[in-house]
């Protein structure tokens, strides 16, 4: 199977960087200069003839699974931004090592790929086996690919769980990318060898010297060890397979010992069930065996066991330092967690692999149908979508202004975004998203500790104190955007705690910000005030108290919950002030004046009126204007059907989106609509 | 007549009615039988016209300034050969209305000629009104008379504005200082006189209107409309504005501006009867308009014209060229047609009655029919109430042969300016 499709595509993260950047198999050129792209098609499949015809399989006759010594295994990921060709470097290697010829590398894995691109990103992420040779000793790879997307850490924790080594895959004409650091870091926090390799050294814009001084700086060895290859024409990519041999260690595990194994991805198949991959630890899991779920100790009977090679082949079993899939029946990734450790029911080990953490919500926002009666549609879509989303959940919610929906928690802004346009592509909803917010601890006078996901959860009264999530956020720029970052980051309430040069003009940047402040249009202010350069990422870093306030916005003295949000009191002024403009704007006048307010507790902020409508009236209505006015009235008749009343005001829905949607970050194409 | 023709289903090559419009056509005996007369021809076109209009005199075969009068006269006999063809009894006609365009472009011999054409296949209604829109420019003490011995009885001039800079930026040619001397011309020739003005431009001052109505008042007319200028899409003036050369429309100085109208008017004497128009008696109300708002019949002849009749409603070809070579194959100039259900006839009757200062009979409303037919709610006694408290409407006593409590609907001044929202309150 295909290693590289990942939710780091998506634009809630998008760290494309603004230069064009060429990775061989990517079309975007097409758009934009057809010409080349002939030419360059051309000269590529010259190079693959070249390459593949006349180089062999390093291995022809690979080590079976359940028999292989574990002195003969090397586990590995690919750590690498998008876009830096990890993809590309990994078809080479499927195709040096023989196990997919260059004729179905065309017809079928590029095409299969450009499906699962197209159909989104389902696919997180997968383990392949591939056999190498090195001085006449056979070995056998298994290359576990990890997700990139700061949203997904626990699973590339796990991923990296499973490797005793990785790749660091860097772009020679861009160098790495915060993402990619953070994921070295956790690397390095999982003791794993680092291979590092810069890709693309075939562009003219690739700077070798300058990145690789980068890379040994950041992992502290010499420039000289850092390879140097292309996954276009295939450079280098020989000599990195026999450094994978050389440097990353065999897996070590007790053959003897009851089996475990650890789950590091887990997905739903509509024809399958649920396929469950598993790096063996200890002991070994057999065809028909009964496995149990050490977290849960729920039993199933193994239906299938096997590796991917990259189809999947069905084994005998997997034993100490393999990878592979399990089949059980199980029609729900909750039932086969990822992180969890599988055991056999006959003889159960006794400890879970390095513990077990259920995937942890960070971001909460409404979701609510613009049809109410689309609301069973949203629940049945939402339950499916959870078969294969583990950290999906979700509880009803009722807004009087936007009727039933249900209050939906991620793990971050992409897990958000990408689960919204599932919704609305695969099941064809049409969906208003309430501003996503964090939860807060929050101590009433009294005592009583609430965790507030949502604004109308906020209790009343008075307050002892509030507390909300905070992240260490890394931010890689230019040098020369220095400034514009520190400002925006100070203007969302971050504290520095640390910059570092990583070349001449490449700077890590370390702020700890309230992560509220993140999930707001953060990410996109980034980019404009860097014109495109700067990479984000961040992890949780526990809570903080804060002086937060709900800021409430009432329509003619009566409040409407979709509209309030929980903000620092500093910006709390700011909010109501654009909120209630933004309502102006946005709401028809009525035939009433309308007082739009916004107010902590009782005490308003800010207020604006819709003057009432003083003219609504056809001034001429003769015989050639009937047919037309008529019709225009049906219109407005359907068009109250879709009104909002919020006490006597009639709140179109359209207001909704709008003023939900627009510069918070989310959905800016929605409002567009 | 709005330029943009709506979808409908096509009209047969005969014209012929549909079945539902023969079923009902013998009931409507009573019912008055309107004519409107379209003259496409116009020496300027108006920034802010979207009328089905042409400024060439030569818009093809049949549709020249010369020709067009006979294309028109072939659709009046196809009129009256569809209408005698449906078998109810021949109707006279009620009133007759001349509109463009300007139809005094025509040489004033040409617009009798017509008319003697008309009524030589329709006949007229003892006391029919026969009324010409007229630009100022254009009626001479010679039209004038030439017209009211053809049978003319009334004169529409679209004087529009007393304001130079207002009418210029209307696109208006006429001098308005001709405007008097037009009035008196009708007038000695001993027709009925109407003046239309429009407020609302951008860049008339509150002022300006003012001295509109009081020039337009000066003149003493029997009938003023005063219309809200309404900026459609495609038109010059959209354009203007979209570019920012021109101010947008303002609603509330619209709104001002209607309020300070209505006090004029009614300071000088003139009594509104629909939303835009005002005559100084009952008897110098426009019939030919009334007959829009209450579900008359009336023939649309000439590109772009409406009809209706029966709750059909039809709409003609909109091109002189394309209407003349209808006719001279003998064939329909109609290019579509709808035929109202119940639904449509109800929202009709409420928006089109509600518009009229006679109101909407509550009783007569609730026992349509169609209201029931089209499951659309009757007006509750509280609906009525809760307008009233918001001073919308008024509910004056329904005619003496009504003896329901709930009498009419009778718009308030400041319901008048919201009448669109009230139709949608009270259809529910």
């Amino acid at each position: 199977m295909l290693p590289a499709i990942t939710p780091e595509g998506s634009s809630a993260d998008g760290e494309s960087p603004p230069a064009a950047s060429s990775g061989g198999t990517k079309v975007p050129h097409d758009k934009t200069c057809g010409t080349f792209v002939v030419v360059l098609r051309v000269n590529k499949s010259v190079r693959e003839q070249r390459t593949f015809s006349t180089v062999s399989p390093k291995a022809r006759t690979p080590l079976v699974p359940a028999q292989t010594d574990p002195g003969a295994i090397r586990n590995f990921c690919i750590i690498a931004h998008i876009d830096h060709g990890k993809s590309t470097l990994a078809d080479r290697m499927l195709q040096l090592t023989g196990v997919v010829t260059p004729r179905e590398m065309k017809a079928q894995y590029l095409d299969r790929m450009d499906i699962e691109r197209e159909r989104g990103i389902t696919i997180k992420s997968q383990a392949v086996r591939m056999p190498w040779e090195k001085e006449d000793q056979t070995f056998a790879f298994h290359m576990i690919d990890t997700p990139g997307h700061v949203d997904f850490s626990y699973e590339v924790s796990r991923s990296l769980a499973a490797c005793e080594g990785a790749l660091l895959l860097v772009d020679a004409a861009q160098g790495i990318e915060a993402q990619t650091l953070a994921n070295l870091y956790l690397a390095m926090e999982h003791d794993l060898a680092i291979i590092p390799v810069l890709n693309k050294i075939d562009l003219p814009a690739a700077q070798p010297e300058k990145y690789a001084a980068e890379l040994a700086g950041l992992i502290g060895c010499d420039p000289d060890d850092v390879l140097r290859v292309s996954g276009k024409t295939g450079e280098g990519v020989e000599a990195l397979l026999d450094r994978i041999v050389e440097e990353i260690p065999a897996p070590v595990g007790d053959v003897d010992a009851p089996a475990r194994a650890m789950i590091f991805d887990s997905v739903y198949d509509t024809y399958r069930g649920v396929v469950t991959y598993v790096r063996v630890v200890d002991g070994r899991l057999g065809h028909r065996e009964k496995i149990q779920m050490m977290s849960t100790g729920a039993t199933h009977e193994l239906l299938e066991i096997g590796v991917s090679s990259p189809e999947p082949e069905a084994t005998k079993g997997l034993s100490v330092g393999e990878v592979g899939y399990l089949i059980t029946g199980v029609k729900d990734v909750r039932q086969s967690k990822v992180g969890d450790t599988v055991t056999t029911a006959a003889k159960p080990a006794a400890d879970l692999i390095g513990g077990y953490e259920e995937p942890k919500p960070m971001v909460f926002s409404g979701l609510f149908p613009i049809d109410g009666s689309d609301f069973p549609v949203l629940r049945e879509a939402l339950e499916k979508l959870q078969l294969n989303d583990a950290a999906l959940n979700f509880e009803p919610e009722t807004s009087t202004a936007l009727g039933f929906g249900f209050r939906v928690g991620f793990l971050g802004l992409l897990h958000l975004e990408i689960t919204r346009e599932r919704l609305e592509s695969e099941y064809n909803l049409d969906l208003i998203s309430t501003a996503p917010n964090v939860i807060y601890q929050v101590t009433a006078e009294d005592g009583s500790l609430h965790t507030v996901t949502n604004p109308s959860e906020f209790p009343e009264g008075k307050i002892n104190e509030i507390r909300e999530p905070v992240v260490d956020a890394t931010i890689i720029v230019p040098a020369d955007y220095i400034g514009a970052v520190m400002e925006l980051c100070q203007s969302r309430r971050g504290t520095m705690e640390g910059m570092d040069y990583l070349s001449e003009d490449r700077v890590e940047i370390r702020y700890k910000m309230p992560l509220a402040e993140i999930v707001f249009d953060f990410f996109d202010q980034l980019k404009s005030r860097t014109k495109g350069y700067a990479s984000l990422n961040w992890q949780a870093a526990g809570d903080q108290a804060a002086d937060l306030v709900k800021v409430d916005i009432l329509l003619q003295g009566d409040k409407v919950d979709a509209f309030s949000a929980i903000t620092h009191r500093d910006h709390a002024y700011a909010y109501g002030v654009r909120m209630a403009s933004k309502l102006k704007e946005l709401i028809p006048r009525q035939q009433f004046e309308v007082p739009i307010q916004a107010a902590i507790g009782s005490r308003i902020i800010a207020r604006e009126n819709i003057r009432a409508i003083r003219k609504d009236v056809l001034s001429k209505c003769y015989g050639g204007d009937i047919s037309r006015k008529r019709k225009l009235l049906e219109k407005q008749k359907e068009g109250k059907k879709r009104m909002k009343m919020v006490g006597t005001v009639e709140v179109p829905q359209e207001a909704f989106i709008a003023a939900l949607s627009s510069d918070e970050g989310n959905g800016k194409e929605k409002a567009k609509k | 007549m709005p330029s943009v023709l709506p979808l409908g289903d096509p009209v047969p090559a005969d014209g012929g009615f549909p079945p539902s419009v023969l079923q009902e056509l013998p009931t409507r005996a009573d019912k008055p039988l309107g004519l409107y007369v379209h003259i496409p021809f116009c020496s300027v076109r108006c920034g802010y016209c979207d009328f089905n209009t042409y400024t060439a005199s030569d818009l093809g075969p049949g549709a020249s300034r010369q020709s067009y009068p006979d294309t028109l006269i072939a659709e009046l006999e196809f009129a009256a050969s569809v209408l005698e063809a449906s078998g109810a009894p021949a109707r006279q006609l009620s009133t007759v209305f001349f509109g463009g365009g300007t139809p005094t472009l025509l040489p004033a011999e040409e617009l009798a000629r017509i008319l003697g054409t008309v009524q030589r296949l329709f006949g007229f209604v003892p006391g029919a009104e026969i009324t010409t829109e007229a630009n100022p420019d254009t009626v001479t003490e010679h039209s004038a008379e030439v017209l009211a011995q053809a049978g003319f009885t009334r004169v529409s001039l679209g004087m529009q504005s007393a304001v130079p800079s207002v009418l210029a930026t209307l696109d208006r040619t006429h001098n308005p200082q001709n405007v008097p001397a037009a009035h008196d011309a009708a007038r000695a020739a001993g027709l009925q006189t109407s003046v239309d003005l429009i407020y609302g431009t951008p860049g008339e001052s509150l002022q300006d209107w003012r001295s509109s109505l009081e020039a337009a008042i000066a003149l003493q007319p029997d009938h003023i409309s005063a219309y809200s200028l309404i900026v459609e899409d495609g038109t010059a003036m959209a354009a203007k504005i979209r570019r920012g050369e021109l101010p947008d429309i303002d609603p509330d100085d619209q709104a001002d501006k209607y309020l300070l109208t209505d006090e004029l008017l009614q300071q000088a004497g003139y009594h509104w009867y629909e939303v835009s128009n005002f005559s100084t008696a009952r008897a110098t109300r426009s019939q030919h308009n009334l007959n829009y708002w209450l579900d008359s019949d009336w023939w649309g002849a000439g590109p772009g014209a409406h009809s209706h009749v029966a709750g059909l409603r039809w709409w003609n070809v909109k091109h002189p060229a394309a209407y003349a070579q209808r006719l001279h194959a003998d064939t329909s100039p109609g290019h579509g047609r709808e035929i109202l259900d119940a639904e449509a006839k109800v929202l009709e009757h409420l928006m089109l009655r509600l518009r009229i200062a006679e109101g909407l009979d509550i009783a007569e409303y609730n026992g349509l029919p169609a209201r029931t037919a089209s499951g659309t709610a009757a007006i509750s006694a509280a609906d009525l109430q809760n307008l009233v408290r918001e001073g919308l409407i008024e509910q004056e006593p329904a005619r003496p042969s009504s003896s329901a409590p709930e009498g009419r609907a009778v718009l308030t001044l400041k319901g008048r300016l919201l009448a669109d929202a009230v139709t949608r309150r009270l259809l529910g």
